[in-house]
């Protein structure tokens, strides 16, 4: 469904994404696991196109959209959750939700209720800063299911979150997949991604290994959680 | 134009504008209904008094608030100019009696303005543990050609509470002079707040001061921008704090969405108390590149992500 054939990105000379290939399949939840600094958001910004790689294509049913704008790709039903979402002074989670679609009140509560946010208290609050991280990273979720994405790529949806938090997340990824949308879920936590299919590890911009989740969430643990190039400027991941 | 062409015309004007009508219309409700300088309607309700007079540029209006009274219905006011040129001058005398609570909904209608000046002078005084809010929300045309110019001078009482906003995003800005200044006492609460939309040529100037003058008041000057093509705009926001536990804070954010727009911010926080704190945030600049993103990732196009952010920080 979504293939990234031989991808390159370079900032000021040093190589963010790096030949990288990769292939999210229609309806499974694809796990990528690298550390920090592994490339991880520079992908996801590249996927949404926020940024345009130096080389290399994206090619999305068929259709190369390497080129393509940041509506145009959502139009085609990619979208993306940051991992520090945005906020919005004076936009309601409802209307946020809905944006030009025409959401119906029950749908609307039942996206929030998928992230475990009650709607009676949260429909009606503004998406600014008065929602805590976790609850905001619920109402993104929620926002992305809202959309009934092909692709939702969604950027260390469990990062930075309290623990009530957490499962909640967890359950609304689950629900995206049985809903039909294929996943790219993006983390550094090799737990989170146990409830994936397959999963990628990258490193230094590229992929460096993929397999069944247990498989590598070990491999993970045994070779980048201990990796003494982590931060070296120039590590090519080899 | 006849009293009664002049009533039906404002009235129609008011409902266009989104006004209440049955509140403007309703005895059961405080309202006043004023055209260019003439009263077109008065009505108090028990615990409110009103009285006019009119004078040769506009009205004098004396508002008094009896003690205790607590107003179950918002009092409805209206104010407007329907030709295209004309001066209102409006000099508003509030009072607001100790323990009296009341809110303030005010329209202020323009739709035709090409040489309209709209003057008033406030002054206001909210009594001892008074709760007063006071919402305008401004009509006007597309020529614009009309000078606003708002001026309140505001003393809330002990556990007082004044809550204003004032609202101008439909239609051309014009000039806009706005300066609302308060005086806050002991443990009262002061809140202005101001939403402007310029467009065009628009020229705005916004004046927000509170004097935190008693021990443990709080106050917050608020200000919501957005500027398109030519507009310019100066805002000041300026906090003192006082007295003893004194808390303010200075909030200004303008959005810059036009090639010739000048948006300037000047915030003011001021403390002559060990014990006071006043704090501020100004942000000036264009519209927020993550915010525009996570929009069009949703699928909006670039012109209806910018519509949804604006609309949110004007709302």
């Amino acid at each position: 469904m979504l293939e990234i054939k031989h991808l390159k990105l370079t900032l000021n000379g040093n190589p963010l994404i790096n030949e990288l290939n990769l292939e999210v399949k229609e309806g499974k939840i694809h796990g990528l696991l690298g550390v920090n600094g592994a490339g991880k958001t520079s992908l996801a910004n590249l996927i949404m196109g926020t940024t345009y790689p130096d080389e290399g294509s994206i090619i999305f049913e068929e259709q190369d959209i390497t080129r393509c704008t940041i509506s145009e790709r959502a139009n085609m039903g990619i979208t993306l959750a940051w991992q520090e979402p945005a906020r919005f002074e004076g936009l309601s989670i409802r209307e946020y939700l809905s944006l030009d679609r025409n959401l119906s009140l029950s749908e609307a509560e039942n996206y929030l209720w998928t992230v475990g946010i009650p709607p009676g208290e949260y429909l009606n609050r503004a998406v600014d800063g008065s929602l805590s991280g976790g609850e905001r990273k619920r109402v993104e979720l929620a926002s992305v299911l809202a959309m009934k994405p092909k692709v939702a790529i969604l950027d260390e949806p469990d990062s930075g979150i309290d623990v009530v938090s957490l499962p909640h997340i967890m359950n609304g990824i689950v629900e995206m997949g049985k809903r039909g949308s294929a996943v790219l879920l993006i983390t550094h936590n090799e737990g989170a991604v146990s409830i994936s299919e397959e999963v990628s590890i990258i490193c230094a911009g590229k992929i460096i290994n993929s397999g069944p989740p247990q498989e590598m969430c070990q491999w993970f643990k045994n070779n980048c959680q201990t990796c003494p190039h982590i931060g070296e400027p120039n590590y090519n991941g080899v | 134009m006849l009293v009664v062409k002049e009533y039906e015309a404002m009235i129609e004007a008011y409902g266009k504008a989104g006004g209440n009508l049955n509140a403007l219309t309703n005895n059961e409700v405080g309202n006043l209904l004023i055209h260019k300088n003439r009263v077109l309607r008065a009505n108090g309700v028990e615990g409110i008094r009103v009285e006019t007079e009119e004078t040769e540029t506009g009205v004098k209006v004396h508002f008094l608030m009896e003690e205790g009274m607590k107003i179950e219905h918002p009092v409805h006011l209206c104010f407007g100019v329907l030709p295209k040129d004309g001066l209102q001058d409006i000099t508003l005398k509030i009072e607001a009696q100790a323990d009296s609570e009341v809110a303030m909904v005010a329209h202020c209608i323009f739709p035709n303005a090409v040489d309209v000046t709209h003057k008033m002078d406030a002054a206001i005084k909210i009594g001892d543990n008074a709760k007063f809010s006071y919402h305008e929300t401004h009509y006007h045309g597309e020529f614009g050609g009309i000078k606003v110019i708002p001026k309140a001078r505001i003393e809330v009482g002990r556990k007082g509470v004044w809550e204003s906003t004032f609202s101008l995003i439909q239609g051309r800005v014009g000039v806009l002079d706005y300066d609302f200044e308060i005086f806050g006492d002991e443990k009262s609460i002061n809140e202005l707040m101001v939403k402007v939309f310029g467009k065009e040529e628009d020229d705005i100037s916004i004046v927000e001061k509170i004097h935190l003058n008693g021990r443990g008041a709080r106050g917050l000057a608020k200000s919501r921008l957005v500027l398109n093509d030519n507009a310019k705009a100066m805002v000041r926001g300026e906090t003192y704090g006082n007295a003893p536990f004194a808390r303010g804070h200075v909030d200004c954010l303008e959005i810059v969405n036009g090639d010739g727009v000048i948006a300037r911010a000047i915030p003011l926080v001021y403390v002559n108390n060990k014990q006071a704190k006043v704090t501020h945030e100004a942000a000036i600049g264009s519209i927020d590149k993550k915010q525009m993103q996570t929009l069009m990732a949703r699928g909006l196009n670039e012109e209806a992500a910018v519509d949804v952010i604006v609309k949110g920080i004007l709302r």
